[in-house]
């Protein structure tokens, strides 16, 4: 996933701010009229092709959150959205159906390379790598390529657009669709279901391990679009799928809506592994522009025996607001939650998780390492609860905040309860500056203040780092140093 | 190798050295010995390049050149080294990655190639073999639940790495017991070389029984106050600070 080093110095050099994904790809596109509507909901679902049931599953949806407010409940601030001013939909030009990768629009693919994302099978599979990663990218509201279809259709294994799978699966979508977070569960995730525009479908049959790593990477390009993806991972049972989220956005003045919606559902005996790398454009150093990352994601252990787990490297957007969950209904179903959330300038985070405990004998693992640096807020807001049914339930969390400077804030917000009194719930938590004297010390053998901060900061994050697919943890931590640049001095 | 042309230094407004003025030539091993409160780790401390630290007269030359505008990165590069009193514990940082990235980082600075791994282990298990230091300890986090004489030879270890020009060891017989002494001792013995300066600070006698000094400088009152050769070590010993403390009030 090494992204090529002379694109990289070029833009660089452009740039003044360090995000080096910052480029915009000049390529027409096809968008909808600004603003929202019950016409706007039904045109994204005609150009989607869509049938009947869903059109109107996306009304009902749109007409419910004409009712909602948003909540004011996080430690967050930013001026109000003005939802009328936004595109709903945008798509480049030259996407229409499946496709090979020689139709695909240059420039596109050139997108893709200056972000190392490797879209060429054969350069894949030529490539140093030994595990080979299929990869569904998407382009705005359109998915422009999956790679490694036909290989993973020998599996069974289906990846594919969610636009794909409606009309090649529709009975796993219909049954699966919103049956972890529910069309009404929060403003974002209503207005998401009213406008999703794409995102990836999987379903792993029963017993089968998936042959490779499947990945979707998310590019938002055009202004003033929101990005509504809406991704459903099904694992059957007894099945295993390791799946991972890049995504990254072009530097703009204002600031874009990313409200996407993950549901992952896990049968008995089945385990999806989840890793994100989260880079989307986190504003300048003044604020301004920075995408609005208010993501709803959630996995329902479903049976016995199910485990899912969410690893996270948040380090850009202007404002994050989500929390990864388990549901634990299976007995001795398991949910693991791994997160390193970096803010720097004026980011604010407010994100966490909640395990929710129901089935009998459940546990749940929690480590979340949150750095704050430059101007920036930093909460952490977990719940930990167990049913009054849930005997034997066991979590164990491990919060830790390390704060760089001293203009930024770290907040601890946990929520713990245990409805069953065989619950055993443990909760750890640290909050730390990097010390002077550690700084100096490793300066003094040489190192320069900010390799001092990027080296105690890699030590700080090792427990979740050690998680992440190795392709992700290489590229994590060159991440959490470019994130750092300028916190020191 | 060093020489410090009357330094004056204060911290939150506080005079701390006051007129100190020293030189150590390369292949000596200068003692510094001095009652507490004397300045002696705020004069390691303003060498090395610790901020907070506010330099108001005089000048610090290492080989010729002034490094007081310099970064501690920078003065390490340029071959200091500073054994520290109390070595800090960096969780999650494995000791032989730090180890890695403080030698590359200098020979980057220097315009030199970097060490590769291999040659890199083979020269830190051949210097951790000198001092006893167990194969386990270089794949812990760098001094995590270190004793006090393992963190005291994990400094002597980086410093055999490190091939500094000019090493200052800040009590580092401080928190040991005979025997770490004594191996600690025997791996600063064995980098002593002609090209190569020492400046042993210390309150007791003991570590010079096994690290014998060329010099031996005493310091009062954030300066030095008598230079002698070994026997002044021998003196100190047997008569107390005393007289060199009102001397200097």
């Amino acid at each position: 996933m090494a992204a090529v080093r002379e694109t990289v110095e070029t833009v660089r050099s452009i740039d003044v701010d360090a995000y080096k994904y910052g480029f915009i790809t000049d390529i027409e596109s096809d968008k909808a009229p600004k603003g929202l509507s019950e016409d706007i909901v039904r045109l994204i679902s005609t150009k989607k092709k869509e049938p009947d049931w869903l059109t109107e599953w996306r009304l009902d949806a749109y007409r419910r959150w004409l009712t909602m407010r948003e909540p004011t409940w996080a430690r967050v601030d930013h001026p109000p959205i003005d939802y009328q001013e936004l595109y709903y939909y945008s798509a480049p030009k030259s996407t229409e159906g499946p496709r090979s990768l020689a139709e695909v629009d240059p420039e596109l693919l050139r997108t893709y390379e200056k972000l190392g994302i490797p879209l060429r099978e054969q350069e894949v599979l030529a490539g140093v790598q030994d595990a080979r990663v299929a990869v569904d990218a998407i382009f705005d509201s359109v998915s422009v390529i999956t790679t490694f279809k036909e290989e993973l259709a020998k599996a069974g294994v289906i990846f594919c657009p969610i636009s794909e799978a409606v009309h090649n699966h529709p009975e796993l979508v219909r049954k699966y669709l919103g049956s972890v977070v529910p069309v009404t569960d929060n403003f974002y995730a209503t207005l998401n279901s009213a406008v999703f525009s794409d995102g990836s479908f999987v379903y792993i049959p029963p017993g089968v391990r998936c042959p490779m790593e499947l990945s979707t990477y998310f590019r938002i390009n055009e202004r003033n679009t929101g990005q509504f993806e809406r991704t459903l991972i099904i694992a059957d049972k007894g099945s295993y799928v390791s799946y991972l989220e890049g995504c990254t956005a072009p530097k703009r003045d204002e600031n874009q809506l990313h409200a996407a919606v993950v549901e992952l559902i896990a049968l008995e005996d089945a385990e999806i592994k989840y890793s994100t790398v989260q880079n989307w454009y986190p504003g300048d150093a003044e604020g301004r522009g920075g995408i609005y990352n208010f993501v709803t994601k959630r996995g329902d252990c479903r049976e016995a025996r199910a485990k899912i787990s969410w690893t996270q490297v948040e380090t850009g957007s202007a404002i994050t607001w989500k929390y990864p969950s388990c549901i634990l209904r299976g007995d001795e179903s398991r949910g693991e939650f791994y997160s390193i959330a970096i803010s720097n300038g004026r980011q604010q985070v407010d994100s966490g998780t909640k395990m929710i405990h129901l089935g009998h004998n459940t546990t749940s693992r929690i480590i979340s390492k949150g750095i704050a640096a430059g101007r920036s807020e930093n909460t952490y807001r977990g719940q930990v609860s167990a049913h009054r049914r849930a005997s034997g339930a066991r979590n164990f969390t491990n919060c830790d905040s390390l704060l760089i400077g001293d203009q930024c804030g770290a907040h601890t917000v946990p929520y713990i309860e245990a409805r069953n009194h065989s619950a055993v719930f443990e909760h750890e938590a640290t909050t730390s500056k990097i010390s002077e004297d550690q700084l100096f010390y490793c300066m003094q053998r040489g190192l320069s203040g900010e390799e001092a901060t990027a080296l105690i900061v890699n030590g700080f994050v090792r427990d979740v780092l050690q998680q992440l697919p190795m392709e992700f943890a290489v590229e994590a931590q060159k991440l959490i140093a470019v994130s750092l640049e300028g916190s020191v001095g | 190798m060093l020489e410090i042309k009357n330094l004056h230094v204060e911290v939150e407004g506080k005079k701390i050295l006051d007129g100190l003025s020293l030189t150590v030539k390369a292949g000596e091993v200068a003692a510094i010995m001095g009652p507490n409160g004397s300045g002696k780790s705020t004069l390691s401390y303003v060498v090395a390049g610790r901020e907070d630290y506010e330099v108001t007269e005089g000048e610090i030359l290492l080989e010729g050149e002034n490094i007081l505008e310099l970064d501690p990165s920078e003065r390490a590069a340029r071959g200091l080294f500073l054994a520290f009193q109390y070595p800090v514990e960096i969780p999650g940082v494995g000791t032989m990655t730090f180890l890695k990235s403080a030698l590359n980082a200098q020979r980057k600075a220097r315009g030199e190639d970097e060490l590769q791994t291999p040659e890199l282990m083979k020269r830190v298990r051949a210097a951790a073999k000198k001092l006893e230091i167990n194969q386990d300890m270089l794949k812990r986090a760098l001094n995590v639940g270190f004793s006090g004489g393992e963190k005291k030879r994990m400094e002597i270890l980086q410093m055999a790495l490190l091939e500094p020009k000019l090493a200052i060891m800040d009590e580092t017989d401080s928190g040991l017991d005979i025997d770490a002494l004594r191996v600690v001792a025997q791996g600063v013995n064995a980098l002593r070389a002609k090209d190569r300066a020492f400046l042993v600070i210390t309150h007791y006698q003991r570590l010079l029984n096994y690290i014998k000094p060329d010099t031996v400088h005493v310091m009062a009152g954030g300066r030095i106050v008598k230079t002698g050769g070994p026997e002044l070590a021998l003196e100190l010993e047997k008569n107390g600070y005393r007289d060199y403390v009102s001397e200097a009030a």
